[in-house]
Formats: structure tokens, C-alpha cells, sequence
């Protein structure tokens, strides 16, 4: 299978500081892929570079020539102000700019898709409802409606299913293997290691670097997870410039 | 006695059709434009932009008198200046944005001041402090009439954009490269409706006619579109209401204005539909579902 996504030698972060250290690796076209890792181990950082919000600090990543608008991104609910008087159906709507960008009206396809979306979901009746009164899991399943409607090829959910009910972590698991199933790239950043045993063929198991990376029953061995847990989360104010970008063979 | 009171004025006068002509192009362009920055939590950052353009546009009534187009011109050359400078201080030292601009901001007031005092008179002062919206003359008016225009055409091309900035920028950052260009585009119309409403209220209380509107339509509706549609009749109604007051009691109109808004705005606050604070006490027996 050809590769979607290249990481190459890519180092993300803030303020020089890496939150992800000289990751390379490829994800295949179609991979349904975990990225698991304590807090703070850089797996939204990842995302964030990978949707191109973050410039890369080293190193490329490259998504084989897909555009913005092939790209799903379901963000943590934090980066969104539920405050701002906007109903479900108008939030879920924006999904659709693909299709109408600035300008382009609601014709009567785009409302059935929209509806559909929502019953995708299993939200009909929230269509009015402002997104300020939906709960964490009605919020989520938002997000997801928002995502289908994006038709992306690269979907990419970072902690979909934190803080939610089991149903409806399981209502939106078979979304994902819905995509997944219809050959689209998918990535989430997971906590629940027996979900990702279950469902996930692939997993990165990320701790500011990489600690392994392939099928999901190599990489989820006591020995790995444990060096994951010995991750410094330490954020050194007085570190040196990374050494690796001076060894002979890289400066070559 | 009430056609007297309320109807003749701007039967009988000239200058009173114009104001209020003026204060119905001011609330167009700049209620719409008051919603967002509650929205998107920048009021008091518009409250700054006002004192921020002082410079420019003093410039441009130093050198053309009081021509709104050289005051707009100046005043957009201003705002960029300090919103760029703030912004640049902001992310490359450790001073927040809002610190940052507040710093900018009061520097340009100061050269503000000192620019018109040295050069103009102490009636120019204050008149481009509190402004006069009962001396309207026909281009002051077109120019409002026009930047009130620009204001709603440039409004609907970014309005979804500007949106879905304020609701969950990130989504747009990742669908688009629209969120920056509006955001710049946005803070553009800021200023032209800001300068707007120098003539009539004058740097001190230009936002005035932006800000309360859209925080008496805070408390009347929940969906934007609604919003912008009460702060717009709101400020219509302020202008027109403040006009009247001025002329009866011979009260400056700019304050006159602003004081009916802030009327209108207490009386939201007690009664609106939307957690006026008379809805909150007695919010009447819960429902089945």
C-alpha cells in the first residue's frame, strides 16, 4: 500500500522546545492508526503538525500531495468557545465549506447531507439547539457530524473519546470503522489501551519521541509501555541545542 | 405636543434630518460590527483601537480639515501601526497582547492630543474629542453613507470566515488560509466605523454606538443573526431617541446618544429574555423536558 503520510526526521514543538523529538516513519493509505502516550507526550502536538497549524521545528512531514480540504481534523472541544450563539445544524454546516467556501448557499442536497449527518449521529432534534447547552458526548458527536460531512480522505481525532459514555463511544467506534472500511486515512490519539487492542491494527506509541511504532500487539508490550511511562516531562529552560543535528551523518 | 416633541425637530431642520441620517448609516455599519467584537471578546480591545487611531486621523484633519476621508485614511494607517506593533511586541517578548496594546494605545492618544493641540485650535480638540454629529455637511455625510457601505458588502464576504474564526479557529485554520485575512479585514472595518463615528461622537465615545447595541442584543437573542438585527435597531433607535433628547434639553448630542443606549442596555439587563437578571429571579416552573 502506498504511503499517505511521511514523517521525516520531524521535530514539533513551541518556543524551540520539542513536544514531538526526530519522529520518521510513513502511514499508509487507508491505516487505521492509534497514537497512544501518557499526557504530554506530544500526541495533539503531532496532529497539530500534521493538519499544518504547526510548522515543524525540523524535519517535514509529508502528506502526498493532499489538499487542505482532503483533511478532517476533530480538535479537542477545549479549542472550541461553546459561548458563541451558534446552533448544532449552522456548527455542523461549516463542515461543508469544501463545497461552498465563502459564498455558496444551502441548496436542498447540502441540508440532506446535513441532516443525514446528524442522524449519523444521533442527534435529529438538536438541529436548533445552541451548541452552548449540548453535553460533552452530544458536543462529540457534533464533532464527528462535522467530520462526515468533510468527505476527507485524512481523518484526524485527537481524544474522540475522552469523557463520554460508553454508548456513545461505541456509536462513534463504528464511525470510525465505517471510514476505515471505506479506505479513508484515519489517525486518533487514545487513552483506552483495550480499545485500541480491539479496533486499532496500527499504533504509535509516542513519549516526546517515538517508543515503537507498528502492529498494535508488538507495540502495546509491558517493556514499551513502560518506557513510555519513564517519559521526562521536564521542560529545561537552560537545555542545550539538540546534539542529533550534529552527528557527521546528518550533517552529511 | 408629542408631533412637536418628537416629529418636528426633523421636520423644521435641516441639520437634524442629516444627524439623523448620519446616526442610521453609523448604526448600519457599526452595530453588526459591535456584535462580533463582543463575540469574539475584543470590546474593550475596540475601546482601545478608538484612542489607538487619534494620531492618524488628527493628521488627516491637520492637513485636510475635517475631510473624513484623509481622517479615515489616517486612522486606518494608525490602527495597522499599533495593532501590527502590539502584536509583534506580544509575540516576541513575554508582554501579554492586551498589556501590550494598552501601552500602544495610550502613546497614540498622547501623540493624538499633542498633534491637533500644537497645530489646531482648542474648539478642533474638542470637537474631534466629543464630536458634532448636528454639523453635517454633504460630504461628511456621503463619506459616512459610503464607509457604512464598504462596512456591510466587506461584512457579508467575510462573514462566514469570521465566524467560524470566533467559534473554533482551529477548524478554520485547517479547512482554509481565510481566518488571517479576515481577521485583518475585520479590524480594517473596526477602524473605518470607528473614525465613522468620530464625527458624530467623537474619539471618546465612537465605540459607543458598536459596543452597547450589541450588549443590549446579547440579552434578546441567542443567534447571531438576530443579534446583529437588534443591535442595528437598537442603535437606530438610541441615535434617533438621543437626537431628540439633545435637541429638547440641549444636552451634547454625542452623550445624549450614548445615554439613551446605556438606557436601553439597563433595561436589557433587567428584563431580557435571554438571562435578564428579572428572568433569572422568576424563571417560572421548570419544564417536562
Amino acid at each position: 500500500m502506498t504511503a499517505q503520510i511521511e514523517f521525516r526526521d520531524v521535530t514539533l514543538g513551541y518556543d524551540r522546545h520539542p513536544a514531538v523529538h526526530h519522529l520518521d516513519g510513513e502511514v499508509a493509505s487507508g491505516a487505521l492508526l492509534a497514537v497512544i502516550g501518557p499526557n504530554g507526550a506530544g500526541k495533539s502536538t503531532l496532529f497539530r503538525g500534521l493538519v499544518g497549524i504547526l510548522k515543524p521545528l525540523a524535519g517535514s512531514i509529508q502528506t502526498g500531495g493532499l489538499d487542505v480540504k482532503d483533511v478532517a481534523y476533530l480538535p479537542q472541544t477545549v479549542d472550541i468557545d461553546r459561548s458563541f450563539p451558534i446552533s448544532v445544524y449552522d456548527f455542523v454546516g461549516t463542515g461543508l465549506w469544501r463545497s461552498t467556501g465563502f459564498f455558496g448557499g444551502m441548496g436542498r442536497e447540502a441540508r440532506d447531507r446535513i441532516a443525514h449527518a446528524l442522524a449519523a449521529v444521533g442527534l435529529n432534534g438538536f438541529e436548533n439547539r445552541p451548541i452552548g447547552t449540548l453535553s460533552g458526548g452530544q458536543m462529540q458527536r457534533m464533532l464527528f457530524a462535522r467530520v462526515l460531512l468533510q468527505d476527507a480522505r485524512l481523518i484526524v481525532l485527537d481524544e474522540p473519546f475522552n469523557a463520554i459514555d460508553a454508548k456513545t463511544s461505541a456509536d462513534l467506534l463504528d464511525l470510525v470503522k465505517r471510514w476505515h472500511a471505506e479506505k479513508r486515512t484515519v489517525l486518533a490519539a487514545l487513552h483506552d489501551m483495550e480499545l485500541v487492542r480491539s479496533h486499532f491494527p496500527e499504533t504509535l506509541l509516542l513519549a516526546r519521541g517515538p517508543v515503537a511504532w507498528g502492529s498494535t500487539a508488538d507495540v502495546l508490550t509491558a517493556e514499551n509501555l513502560l518506557e513510555a511511562r519513564r517519559m521526562c516531562e521536564a521542560f529545561d529552560e537552560s537545555a542545550a541545542a539538540c546534539a542529533v543535528d550534529d552527528l557527521p551523518s546528518r550533517a552529511a | 405636543m408629542l408631533y412637536d416633541a418628537l416629529i418636528a425637530p426633523f421636520t423644521d431642520f435641516e441639520f437634524m434630518r442629516r444627524a439623523l441620517a448620519a446616526v442610521i448609516a453609523l448604526a448600519l455599519g457599526g452595530a453588526p460590527i459591535g456584535v462580533f467584537l463582543m463575540l469574539r471578546r475584543m470590546s474593550l480591545v475596540g475601546d482601545a483601537m478608538a484612542h489607538a487611531i487619534l494620531p492618524g486621523a488628527a493628521i488627516g484633519f491637520l492637513l485636510s480639515g475635517l475631510n473624513l476621508f484623509a481622517m479615515t485614511t489616517g486612522g486606518l494607517i494608525a490602527g495597522f501601526a499599533v495593532a501590527i506593533l502590539a502584536g509583534a511586541v506580544a509575540r516576541s517578548t513575554e508582554m501579554k497582547e492586551d498589556a501590550s496594546l494598552a501601552t500602544f494605545y495610550l502613546v497614540s492618544l498622547a501623540l493624538g492630543v499633542t498633534i491637533v493641540s500644537i497645530k489646531g485650535t482648542n474648539i478642533d480638540l474638542l470637537h474631534v474629542l466629543f464630536g458634532n454629529i448636528l454639523a453635517m455637511d454633504d460630504p461628511t455625510l456621503l463619506v459616512i453613507a459610503s464607509n457604512a457601505t464598504i462596512t456591510l458588502l466587506v461584512l457579508a464576504v467575510i462573514f462566514r470566515p469570521l465566524v467560524i474564526e470566533s467559534v473554533d479557529p482551529v477548524f478554520l485554520r485547517t479547512v482554509s488560509r481565510a481566518g488571517a485575512p479576515s481577521h485583518l479585514l475585520f479590524l480594517a472595518l473596526v477602524v473605518i466605523n470607528l473614525v465613522n463615528g468620530f464625527q458624530a461622537l467623537g474619539t471618546l465615545l465612537a465605540v459607543g454606538l458598536m459596543i452597547l447595541p450589541a450588549g443590549i442584543a446579547r440579552f434578546w437573542s441567542r443567534d447571531i443573526t438576530g443579534m446583529i438585527c437588534i443591535a442595528v435597531v437598537s442603535a437606530i433607535v438610541s441615535g434617533y431617541a438621543g437626537l431628540v433628547l439633545s435637541f429638547q434639553t440641549k444636552v451634547p448630542s454625542g452623550p445624549a446618544i450614548i445615554l439613551v443606549a446605556a438606557a436601553l442596555y439597563a433595561g436589557s439587563v433587567l428584563f431580557g429574555s435571554v438571562g435578564g437578571l428579572v428572568r433569572q429571579m422568576f424563571p417560572g416552573r421548570h419544564l417536562e423536558a
